[in-house]
């Protein structure tokens, strides 16, 4: 007799058992639908057409190391009508064997959309690089780049993470990110000393946090319009506040000393990897820190799960014990300190003044990568890198002059956030609860 | 393959168990009144102990509980004992004010007036987890469990075993799940998510929640409500071993012959107060009659059927689900005018997905459905709504009902485009309130106004509002899916009636339930599945072990060979699959 659950109906003779089990499988199995088999061959055609059959046939040129390292690696050399035929063959072979499993009932295996972005893009970089004035750029610069412009998005997703995670949507993401870059500025510049503005951004997007909460939590406003409210609200005092108090005197208010970068020597001079993951400033360096903290925390540890449980059913939380609504607000406040920092990247690491609007709507992709990222803080992290990557591509393909205009290329990381979010997420399932107040009784 | 029926007394070890209770580790729970270690003296019938059982018991009191919510007086003065190592039933329509009472003892609720005592000794509880502490368990009605979590992740919760710094200890949790998994024979995987687990086992979880904090005494809200006739039988056991390991239980429910079958003590709620107390050895009609307020019958006066001409057929109506499975496989019946067929199974064997396909609701069909000789499939659900289909869901609250519209609304649902309700593009409130009046009246729905939200209902008043709506226009075809789950018996009696009226006026009925009282009661014909095809058709008179057999696949021609494994060795049997070793890793 096999050890199922459903064995264990007594008194049903033998032709039982196995039906039951197939029926439980039954019905926890997702639909099988045509969308990514089709979505995924219009981009091999695309890629085709594009990227292959009319891809100039000329070198481009990827370059590997930088000074920097100690040792240098040749740059790789691609032609890129030969390169860009050969990746949309392999894109459409991938796109076929999608049809092949629709046809026989199956799901598309998730490494299978993974092996197609990443060939896609390998496909349009080759096409863009190959067709532009000068057909050479840092592919190491290009990733590093990446990891600088997501180090927002990924504070700003790891905000949503804890808030969503525990049953509040965080659409405030955006005015979190905001506070934290002018009180990091405004308090750096006045103390002169950036740690102790780090440390005022994450109180500043705690207390953003804390009317989130407040409303959402104790006084059951909808939780969508209490964080758009907030994001007007941040926008408009900072700017406020810009004008009136920086402007007016920017060498004592708005020239916050920043932080530099930190480099582990030798490891830093590791090609590629060496400036991603050892010369980042304190900012990055939290930045992987915090990631994988959220994600331990949230998994492994009787808080996390307390605050899974608040997320996806509060009334079993509240019948076990726990403090649905302390959990909720303290959460929040925690989301909202982690943008903070986020936002303190803006005017201590990337740029070292405080102007109107800094964070750029950044907060949304930070949403964004949330959801794509389907909740978790290892897919957000690698949601927002997704991101910058774009943001970064955009700048840079820019610089050396491509054939499509600049205009679209700026489209691009927002095309990206559609594309992923609507397209290929699929149906990814949020916490039950998040969005839903809770009320005893 | 060998199955030895495991009888309460006879699982390995019952004396480890026993040990098990005094000496093992016990979680530092703050416990306000002291304990008492007594002897057992009962023996359950049909095996003897080696060893006498030590445990530790409580004696529960509740004085005087009452329960305000606003101007309604929801628990009048309640007094209730419940002694040590005893099923104590509470038995009540719904409605009556159980779930309130319970909710005031397990800490929920904080009473109006009144006072718990454990020991003789009195306590209050502000939260759930002073009464846990106190030593009480409960399975509420509706699961407290995560969806989404493990087994395991839902049983540690709140109560996390931990290593350092605050991470999580699943092992801890893991081995004491396997531990009363093997002392019950539930059978129940630590790691299988939640969500996949069929209702019975996820029953199953939430006594497994209440044991590993050592309840003492476990209030059963209700637990039957969710479950399969056979499913009940399992639980029923469980509770008989829990009594027999010094577990007190209060007992909720409706369900005559359940209470009958294992409570020590009933005592019986009408309107938030104790109208007294009843022995199980009572006849059903007297509890019923106790609970309901007057006398019930609980036999339904039927006439026999006079079927006339076949107007409803269905033939080779297979429907495929999203996965690719055939859920509905070849099916072909025929219901006349004037007849009840009633669809037997266990819940999940396509009754869903048949009633669904009728009514235009399943994606991938084929085959036939005709009704007066007119194809319904390939229809829309308005057009054959418009073909004189009557159709009462399964789940009522999610299918049947729009919660927050009022009760004249809902009972508009199907026909708020038509005359009288509708002219042109206004709709005519006054007569929308007209028919509601009429409606309310006719079929008894309990609610405070018409304008009232559905929501707000009871189980019962719902039901009677969806089968309100739906039998009152003219039908050609009516089809009801679980008519009376989670109805009480008063209401269950008044439903039953209607049905066999509609019957009587010559309208072919169908009627899918997984309780086989019920599909006994009402039947001239029954038709039972399986795995998505037709096991057979039958006349009403089938036996109930008859009926068992075929609801687990086997044809009636071939029950003369099938083994004697059937409903009846169920009864006593909790579980086959480890009887030796009791190890099922």
């Amino acid at each position: 007799m096999s050890t199922t659950v459903s064995s264990s109906r007594p008194g049903k003779p033998q032709p039982g058992a196995n039906g039951t089990d197939t029926r439980a499988a039954a019905v926890s199995a997702k639909p099988v639908t045509w969308k990514t088999p089709l979505l995924l061959t219009a981009f091999g055609l695309v890629a085709l057409v594009f990227f292959g059959l009319l891809a100039p046939s000329r070198t481009a040129s990827f370059g590997i190391s930088t000074g920097s390292d100690f040792f240098q690696l040749p740059a790789l050399e691609v032609n890129a009508f030969a390169g860009g035929l050969v990746l949309s063959i392999l894109l459409l072979g991938l796109a076929a064997y999608a049809v092949f499993l629709r046809t026989r009932d199956r799901q598309v295996p998730g490494w299978l959309t993974v092996a197609f972005i990443v060939l896609f893009t390998a496909a349009f970089l080759i096409w863009v690089v190959g067709g532009a004035r000068t057909p050479s750029i840092s592919l190491a610069g290009l990733i590093a780049g990446s990891v600088t412009l997501a180090v927002p998005l990924v504070f700003g997703s790891l905000s949503g993470v804890l808030c969503e995670r525990v049953g509040v949507v965080n659409i405030a993401i955006e005015g979190q990110l905001l506070g934290g870059a002018f009180t990091a500025a405004i308090v750096a510049s006045v103390t002169q000393n950036p740690l102790i503005g780090l440390l005022a951004a994450a109180v500043a997007g705690a207390v953003v946090s804390m009317v989130l909460a407040l409303f959402s939590i104790k006084y059951l406003v909808n939780q969508i319009i209490v964080g758009v409210v907030l994001n007007v609200l941040v926008s408009g005092v900072t700017g406020f506040l810009f004008s009136t108090v920086m402007q007016e005197d920017s060498d004592r208010f708005n020239s916050p000393p920043g932080l530099d970068a930190i480099e582990i020597p030798v490891l830093s001079s590791i090609p590629i990897i060496g400036p991603i993951l050892f010369r980042q400033s304190l900012v990055g360096y939290l930045m992987y820190i915090a990631v994988l903290v959220v994600w331990v925390g949230l998994f492994k540890t009787r808080w996390g799960l307390r605050v899974r449980a608040v997320g996806e059913h509060p009334q079993a939380a509240d019948t076990l014990g726990i403090n649905v609504n302390a959990t909720r607000f303290w959460n929040v406040t925690l989301g909202g300190a982690v943008a903070g920092i986020g936002g303190s990247f803006f005017t201590l690491v990337a740029i070292d003044s405080f102007t109107k609007e800094i964070s750029g709507g950044r907060g949304f992709i930070a949403l964004a990568a949330l959801i794509f990222g389907r909740w978790n803080p290892f897919g957000a992290f690698f949601a927002a890198l997704l991101f910058g990557f774009a943001d970064n591509l955009q700048s840079i393909v820019t610089i050396i002059g491509t054939p499509v205009p600049s205009q679209f290329m700026a489209m691009l990381p927002y095309l990206v956030t559609v594309l992923a979010v609507a397209g290929l997420v699929g149906k990814s399932r949020g916490p039950a609860a998040s969005g839903i107040p809770y009320v005893k009784g | 393959m060998k199955r030895h029926p495991r009888l309460v007394t006879d699982w390995p070890g019952g004396g480890a168990f026993c040990w098990l209770h005094l000496t093992g580790p016990q979680p530092a729970c703050p416990r306000a009144a002291p304990t008492r270690l007594v002897l057992q003296p009962h023996i359950p019938s049909g095996g003897s102990l080696d060893a006498s059982r030590l445990v530790r018991v409580l004696k529960l009191e509740l004085r005087g509980i009452t329960k305000r919510f606003g101007s309604l007086l929801a628990n009048d003065h309640i007094d209730l004992v419940v002694e040590p190592g005893q099923i104590h039933c509470l038995l009540g329509e719904n409605g009556a004010g159980k779930s309130t009472l319970m909710n005031v003892l397990y800490g929920l609720y904080e009473p109006s007036e009144g006072e718990i005592l454990i020991d003789d000794k009195p306590v209050s509880f502000r939260g759930p987890g002073d009464a846990m502490a106190a030593g009480i368990g409960m399975v509420h009605q509706h699961f407290m469990l995560v969806p989404v979590f493990t087994v395991a992740e839902n049983v540690a919760l709140g109560a996390e075993p931990t290593k350092a710094a605050g991470f999580l200890d699943l092992d801890a949790t893991r081995s004491r799940i396997k531990e009363i998994s093997d002392q019950y024979g539930f059978d129940v995987d630590p790691d299988a998510l939640v969500e996949n687990l069929p209702v019975g086992v996820q029953q199953r979880v939430e006594i497994i929640k209440a044991l590993v904090r050592n309840a003492n005494v476990l209030i059963l809200d209700e637990p039957t409500a969710v479950l399969t006739p056979q499913e009940t039988d399992e639980l029923l056991d469980i509770m008989r071993q829990l009594k027999a390991s010094g577990t007190s239980i209060v007992f909720i429910s409706h369900k005559l012959r359940e209470v009958k079958e294992v409570s020590d003590t009933i005592t019986v709620i009408r309107r938030g107060k104790v109208v007294g107390t009843a022995d199980p050895a009572a006849s059903t009609t007297d509890l019923a009659s106790m609970m309901v307020g007057r006398a019930v019958s609980l036999v339904l006066d039927k006439e026999p059927a006079r079927p006339q001409e076949k107007t409803f057929e269905v033939r080779d109506l297979t429907v495929i689900a999203p996965n690719g499975q055939h859920v509905v496989d070849g099916l072909s019946f025929d219901i006349s005018r004037g007849e009840i067929l009633a669809v037997a199974g266990v819940q999940g064997n396509g009754q869903t997905e048949l009633t669904e396909a009728i009514l235009g609701l399943q994606e991938r069909v084929s085959g036939s459905v005709r009704l007066d000789g007119k194809e319904l499939l390939g229809r829309s659900v308005k057009e054959v709504l418009d073909a004189g289909v009557g159709f009462v869901p399964e789940d009522r609250k999610v299918d049947g009902l729009v919660g927050t519209f009022s009760v004249a609304e809902n009972l508009v649902l199907d026909l708020y485009d038509k005359p009288p309700f509708a002219k042109g593009i206004s709709m005519s409130p006054a007569k929308i309130m007209e028919n509601a009046r009429a409606r309310i009246g006719e079929f008894d729905v309990r609610t405070p106004s018409a304008a009232a939200a559905a929501g707000t209902l009871s189980g019962g008043n719902q039901q009677k509002l969806v089968m309100a709506r739906e039998l009152s226009r003219p039908l050609r075809l009516f089809i009801a899916s679980q008519p009376t789950r989670g109805v009480d018996v008063g209401s269950i009696e008044f439903l039953h009636r209607r049905i066999v009226a509609e019957r009587d006026q010559g309208t072919p009925v169908m009627i899918v339930s997984t309780e086989l009282d019920e599909v006994m009661e009402l039947a001239d014909r029954i038709a039972v599945l399986y795995k998505g095809k037709l096991v057979g058709v039958v006349p009403a008179g089938t036996s109930r072990d008859a009926l068992g057999l075929m609801m687990a696949g086997i044809p009636p021609e071939e029950h003369s060979h099938a083994p004697q494994a059937g409903l009846s060795a169920g009864r006593t049997t909790i579980n086959t699959s480890d009887a030796e070793g009791g190890d099922h890793a």
